[in-house]
């Protein structure tokens, strides 16, 4: 990767001395991922440039203890890491020219705070559509990108996520660096180091004097810190105090973009764990309980003595496990278990419960699947009362953000209209002994209807 | 004097202590056959005599007798067992695992008691315990054969003790595990005197004075229900009588039989369901009654044949009973098990055990009358119902081949019709949803190339995960490919591996004959085409027809677009048709493992994503290097020492430049735009099973000569392979080949596979890697990264192991193959699918994904 400086100020060469590196040598430093070097390519009294070029070692990221032990990104021989600017680059900055970055010129001391007439470059910057101009230009900055193409060759791909960045501001040398230093690592998308607490610090004193006053400053933080959300939330509150937010929101992000602006998902929990308590049940079982927030507000709400969670990634059910631990012992120990377990396949855990769940589970099995889904809860566990509930398809059109034939989730195989989920309902029931019945969730469109459907059965014999 | 005691039986030592029971038991049975109270006292308080302990201490007893109960060990209690109580709570343990409870009562004189007590330093507890244990001793003992014990002997002295050298097991009735046949078993009879006359003499009897014989030694084995409904009982019962008594044939007890017994016994039985039409035929053609008594008294519940492979009884016996000797094990034997409620004909409803059958015999059985002989689960119901006009059928075992004899006539109205699942088999309805308790947990899998492949709990709910969320139905998974290992890492510089290193380590195996094939990049692709797509309903079991399906190596469809899908295959069904390949098979379906290009199709997120990305960063990247390097070279502020510096530095930055477009180039190959059918290529390299077997025996001669016959068929589908056998033992050959490889992989491709000319291949060392993969200098920079080939690169990226990739790659394998046998030979589904969610269960251990 690579970061060139230009300084068009009069006198440009003084570059040199707040540089700290003479614009006659190359200067050479060994760093743990690679090399640095620094050099002036133009050293004119009108026009001085100084480019820092960082070597990364690719083969010896993938060899790296971090690599082996977390197996990150970085551990692919196949990387764009040598050549994007990345969090690198920010370390290269602060190991070679940590003397600029830290506003220190021993020498010519008046020239740390001066603003001067200077152009940065990055030839290779990844960035999301318009986040240079956001971050950039409210620093001052004018900002030039031209988007670079993923392959001449095949036209019908997809656009590269990289852009040539130029940057030019009246600005003192030290303030360029310190933006820098904080923006690229929250361009990336990547950290090649553990993000801990102590990130805060660096980010806080590079930070300090206009991360505060920032309009992206939050986007920044998260992205700086690589979307811990502790962290994120104790760097800002430390930047700019700031009432707590409530833990809901903090999962949101989970949710389906598209649905995040009504929180769709929490109504939808909601009134789920209210229909539950109303059936006073002695045992309920969550199936594709995911990250275990119905069963959380069933352990917080109700006094069901049974309550079980299944799910397919082991991933949500150590989420789920940490959120419940959240939850007093006295009023969760011996109510509640967790299991892996999956709903294409017959399993006796299933069986004898009084109530299943079913939220936003089915659209995420292919259709083909659904009946083998049919057998193992209708059949097969034949709960006394099911809940199923789904994305209503029609209400997308009132998404903005989705295209026509789009679904709200990537990982959805269907989106059922009304009509289409009241047919599957109906054939359900009338197979396996149900009556069913049909209520919306979420405000409803009197075109498109509600949001979300839910179907209830309950069992009809025995 | 011999004490003669059932094989699996509970005995029960009885008497105070000091009576002596330890020492006879030490001298007349294994010491881990007998479990002491004392010594459980000792394991869970270390002390033998500690009386405080003795809940805890029979805790354990219990726990113990448990385990050797079910496992079927011959097991002694060594304890006082005077309290009734006591023996209740063994007696009822024996019971749930069908264990007759015997009891040894050691009855000697109170003061030889007392004197060998008072010899024990340990026994301090005084006279008055042992005291009390004689009152209980002459209590309690007088209802032993009430309280549910078979056998039992006394001893009144030492001397009888004594007396006693060897204890003989007695094997169970049922045990004929000795006898492995041939047999030839026999559904529901019912009277169908005509009919079974007429069948038996099908299968090769000849009868003479109602005693049947075969040529070849063969017997039948009756399942039961030999009388009512049908026209004749009378000749059915003198045909089985004679017969059973000379030996040339078995006969196990139906429900019909035993009711039968009891009215001739004098008991009150109401004359329903046929027994009336028995009893008016004896009255016409009577039989000796006390005979008649004695053969069906003396009929036992079930037997187990041929070393345990074989178990016949009339209504099935689930795998905890098999071999065991109880009341409940009779009533499963008659009755089978039943729900305690009445269906929609008013019959009982019968629980259907089969569907949880798991056992390793077959269990051959009728009862419940079917259209057709019912497998599943290693089970087979014979009764198709010839009193009801139906057939009547018989199992020819070893064969497991059936055969059926229809009935004159009906006899007797079915009062619920006979169940007919010909449209799906049994098995396959019951195969339409997989039981997870079948699947969890840490697994060994039998194969037959490796007799136990283990599989980690944790890789089998990875793969669970998988298989749920994204694979296709498991009904079509009949086969997961395996992982392929590189060669051996090259030494030569400027190369990571060449030929040499694949030959070499065939070479070391002893494999000398090869077969060099062209690797194709593209994505891995298992194909199951069917001839019609009907046979996706008959022979797999779905809902709908289908063509068939083409999925991933990790079982995901390959196609969202169902219509590209069905496209493919219409036309490789077509070729197979016009090469004549599916009736050379004799199959309506085929199995094949190809190769599906471009890999664009498949792998697009991911050339966009990290392959073309990498590409766009590292060209800009190299450019603007570069130019800042030469703006530098050429200015004239830098001292000499600076450009010195920097040469090294500009150089480096241009052969970037140049590697990055190598690399660009590389990956291009294997990249264009899908539009239609024909701008897709499928490349199959094995053909691996069709109707009737595997076809992992055949060579891969064979192999690659049916993928070059398809090629004829349809080109512009299938690409043509290049390939060539070479002798390793010639070294021109292997020389030639070497060239060819330098030839194909400098033009663009991908490498090579080197393969056993055998399929499956053997050496000193066992199985040898089924495949090796060499793969071209260019292709590596897509693995190792467009900068690989630096010589500072690989050094480092010659440090690398192959053990583990290798180990792998045979496990996969073994599994991938037994998975194709299971199918062909048509096991259950839930084993076909075991190895395949084994496969993807070893897809989950951490491994360099670059080799």
């Amino acid at each position: 990767m690579l970061l060139s400086i230009t300084n068009r100020t009069p006198d440009a060469t003084d570059l040199g001395h707040l540089l700290h590196k003479h614009p006659a040598r190359c200067h050479g430093v060994e760093l743990a991922f690679g090399t640095g070097t620094v050099f002036y390519p133009v050293a004119r009294a009108e026009e001085c440039t100084a480019v820092l070029a960082v070597e990364v070692d690719p083969v010896g990221l993938v060899r790296s203890e971090g690599a082996r032990n977390g197996g990150w990104a970085l551990g692919r021989y196949v990387n764009d890491r040598p050549y994007t600017a990345s969090s690198f680059l920010s370390v290269a900055i602060s190991r070679i020219l940590g003397t600029a970055l830290n506003g220190r010129c021993p020498k010519r001391p008046e020239l740390v705070d001066r603003p001067l007439e200077l152009e940065a470059k990055l030839p290779v910057v990844q960035a999301p559509d318009g986040m240079l101009e956001r971050l950039f230009a409210p620093l001052g900055y004018t900002v030039t990108s031209h988007r670079l193409p993923l392959d001449p060759a095949f036209p019908a791909w997809s656009e590269s996520r990289y852009h040539e960045l130029t940057l030019r501001a009246q600005i003192p040398l030290h303030l360029l660096l310190k933006h820098l230093f904080v923006l690229i690592p929250a361009l990336d998308r990547e950290k090649h180091y553990w993000v801990g607490r102590e990130e805060i610090d660096k980010l806080l004193a590079k930070g300090e004097g206009w991360l505060g006053d920032h309009p992206e400053r939050e986007s920044i933080v998260r992205r700086y810190l690589k979307y811990q959300k502790r962290l994120a939330r104790e760097a800002l509150e430390r930047l700019a105090p700031e009432p707590d937010d409530d833990e809901e929101e903090e999962a949101a992000g989970k949710e389906p973009e598209v649905e995040r602006k009504i929180s769709l998902h929490e109504v939808r929990l909601d009134r789920v764990a209210e229909c539950i308590a109303a059936c006073d049940p002695k045992s309920v079982i969550d199936l594709g309980c995911g990250e275990g927030k119905l069963v959380a507000r069933l352990l917080r709400q109700t006094r069901i003595p049974v309550i079980r969670g299944m799910d397919i990634s082991s991933r949500a059910l150590e989420i789920a496990d940490e959120r419940l631990e959240r939850i007093p012992a006295a009023r969760r120990e011996g109510r509640v278990k967790l299991f892996l377990g999956s709903l294409i396949y017959r399993d006796s855990r299933l069986t004898g419960h009084d109530v299943a769940a079913l939220v936003e589970v089915i659209e995420h099995l292919d259709p083909d699947r659904l009946d083998s889904l049919e057998q193992v809860v209708f059949a097969s566990a034949a709960p006394g009362r099911v809940f199923v509930t789904t994305p209503n398809r029609e209400y997308n059109a009132l998404f903005e953000a989705m295209k026509p034939s789009a679904l709200r989730h990537s990982d959805h195989r269907f989106e059922w209209t009304r009509a289409e989920f009241r047919n599957w309902a109906e054939r359900v029931a009338a197979d396996h002994g149900y009556a069913v019945s049909y209520e919306g969730l979420g405000e409803e469109h009197p075109e498109h209807g509600p949001p979300s459907q839910m179907a209830v059965f309950t069992r009809t014999f025995r | 004097m011999t004490l003669r005691l059932p094989e699996l039986s509970l005995v029960l030592l009885i008497g105070p202590s000091g009576s002596g029971k330890s020492t006879f038991a030490r001298r007349l049975f294994k010491p881990t056959e007998v479990v002491s109270s004392d010594v459980c006292r000792g394991m869970v308080s270390d002390d033998e005599n500690d009386q405080s302990v003795t809940p805890q201490a029979f805790e354990l007893l219990h726990f113990i007798l448990r385990q050797r109960l079910a496992l079927a060990r011959f097991t002694v209690v060594d304890a006082t067992n005077l309290n009734p109580e006591d023996r209740a709570k063994l007696v009822a343990i024996a019971r749930e695992f069908h264990v007759l409870p015997a009891a040894l009562v050691f009855k000697i004189d109170e003061k030889t008691c007392h004197e060998r007590n008072a010899l024990r330093p340990d026994r301090d507890f005084g006279p008055h315990v042992v005291k009390r244990q004689f009152a209980q001793l002459r209590r309690g003992l007088r209802g032993l054969k009430r309280e549910g014990f078979r056998n039992v002997v006394h001893f009144r002295s030492p001397e009888e003790m004594d007396a006693v050298d060897e204890v003989i097991r007695e094997p169970l009735w049922n045990n004929r595990k000795g006898d492995s046949g041939p047999f030839d078993i026999v559904g529901d009879v019912h009277g169908c005197y005509e009919e079974l006359r007429t069948l038996i003499g099908k299968l090769g009897y000849t009868v003479a004075d109602h005693v049947v014989s075969h040529p070849e030694g063969r017997r039948l084995v009756f399942v039961g229900d030999l009388v009512d409904r049908g026209p004749d009982s009378p000749d059915v019962l003198r045909l089985a009588m004679a017969s059973v008594k000379a030996g040339t044939a078995i006969c196990v007890p139906g429900n019909h039989d035993a009711k039968f017994l009891r009215w001739l016994n004098g008991k009150k039985v109401q004359p329903t369901h046929g027994l009336a039409e028995t009893i008016a035929q004896l009255e016409a053609d009577p039989v000796d009654r006390d005979e008649l008594r004695g053969f069906l008294d003396g009929l036992v519940s079930h037997y187990v044949f041929d070393h345990g492979k074989l178990v016949v009884a009339h209504a099935g016996l689930k795998e905890s009973m098999q071999g065991r000797g109880s009341g409940k094990v009779r009533e499963f034997c008659l009755y089978g098990e039943t729900t305690g409620e009445r269906d929609e004909y008013g019959l009982p409803e019968r629980l259907d055990w089969a569907r949880d059958y798991r056992g390793k015999a077959l269990v051959v059985y009728g009862h419940t009358p079917f259209a057709e002989p019912r497998w599943l689960n290693n089970t087979v119901n014979i009764d198709t119902g010839c009193c009801f006009g139906g057939e009547l059928t018989a199992l020819r075992y070893p064969e497991q081949e059936t055969v059926s004899e229809p009935a004159l006539q009906t006899y007797a109205e079915a009062v619920r019709p006979l169940r007919d699942e010909s449209a799906a088999s049994a098995q396959a309805e019951h195969d339409r949803l997989l039981d997870l308790d079948d699947l969890l947990g840490r697994r060994q899998i039998h194969t037959s190339l490796r007799p136990a492949v283990s599989v980690r709990e944790e890789n089998v709910l990875a793969a669970l995960e998988v298989m749920s969320r994204f694979a296709v139905d498991p009904r079509w998974l009949i086969h997961l490919p395996p992982t392929m290992s590189p060669c051996g890492t090259s030494s030569r510089e400027g190369w990571l591996e060449r030929p040499e290193e694949a030959f070499d380590y065939y070479r070391q195996q002893g494999v000398m004959q090869v077969v060099c094939e062209e690797k194709h990049m593209g994505s891995r692709a298992i194909a199951v085409v069917c001839r019609e797509p009907s046979v996706a309903v008959t022979r797999f079991g779905l809902k709908q027809e289908r063509r068939g399906v083409i999925y991933t190596r990790t079982g995901r469809p390959f196609f969202s677009d169902s219509s590209i899908e069905s496209g493919l295959l219409d036309r490789l069904a077509t070729a197979l048709e016009r090469a004549g390949i599916w009736d050379e098979l004799d199959t309506g379906w085929l199995c094949l493992d190809a190769e599906l290009m471009p890999w664009s199709v498949k792998a697009r997120d991911l050339l966009e994503c990290q392959y073309a990305a990498v590409g766009a960063a590292g060209g800009a990247h190299a450019a603007a290097a570069s130019a800042a390097f030469q703006s530098a070279l050429g200015s004239d502020h830098l001292e000499a020492e600076a450009k010195a510096m920097l040469e090294p530095l500009l150089e480096r930055s241009l052969s970037r430049g140049t590697m990055i477009e190598h690399y660009r180039g590389a990956y291009r190959h294997y990249c264009w735009d899908v539009v239609e059918l024909d701008d897709l290529k499928l490349a199959p390299f094995h053909f691996l099973a069709s109707e009737g077997g595997s076809h992992v025996k055949r060579d891969h001669i064979w192999h690659m000569a049916l993928a070059e016959r398809l090629q004829a068929t349809d080109p512009a589908l299938f690409p043509a392979t290049r390939w060539r056998e070479v002798d390793l033992t010639d070294e021109e050959a292997a020389a030639a080949a070497i060239a060819w490889w330098e030839e194909m992989t400098s033009a663009g491709g991908e490498g090579m596979v080197v393969k056993p000319r055998d399929f499956i291949a053997t050496g000193p060392r066992g199985l040898v890697q089924p495949a090796v993969k060499c793969r071209g200098r260019e292709y590596l920079s897509i693995i190792y990264g467009p900068e690989y080939d630096r010589p500072e690169n690989l050094e480092r990226l010659r440090q690398r192991g192959l053990g583990h990739k290798r180990s792998m790659a045979e496990r996969e394998f073994v599994l991938g193959v037994e998975a194709l046998d299971r199918f062909t030979a048509r096991r259950p589904l839930r084993e076909v699918h075991e190895c395949v969610l084994a496969v993807l269960a070893m897809e989950s251990e951490p491994v360099d994904p670059r080799l």
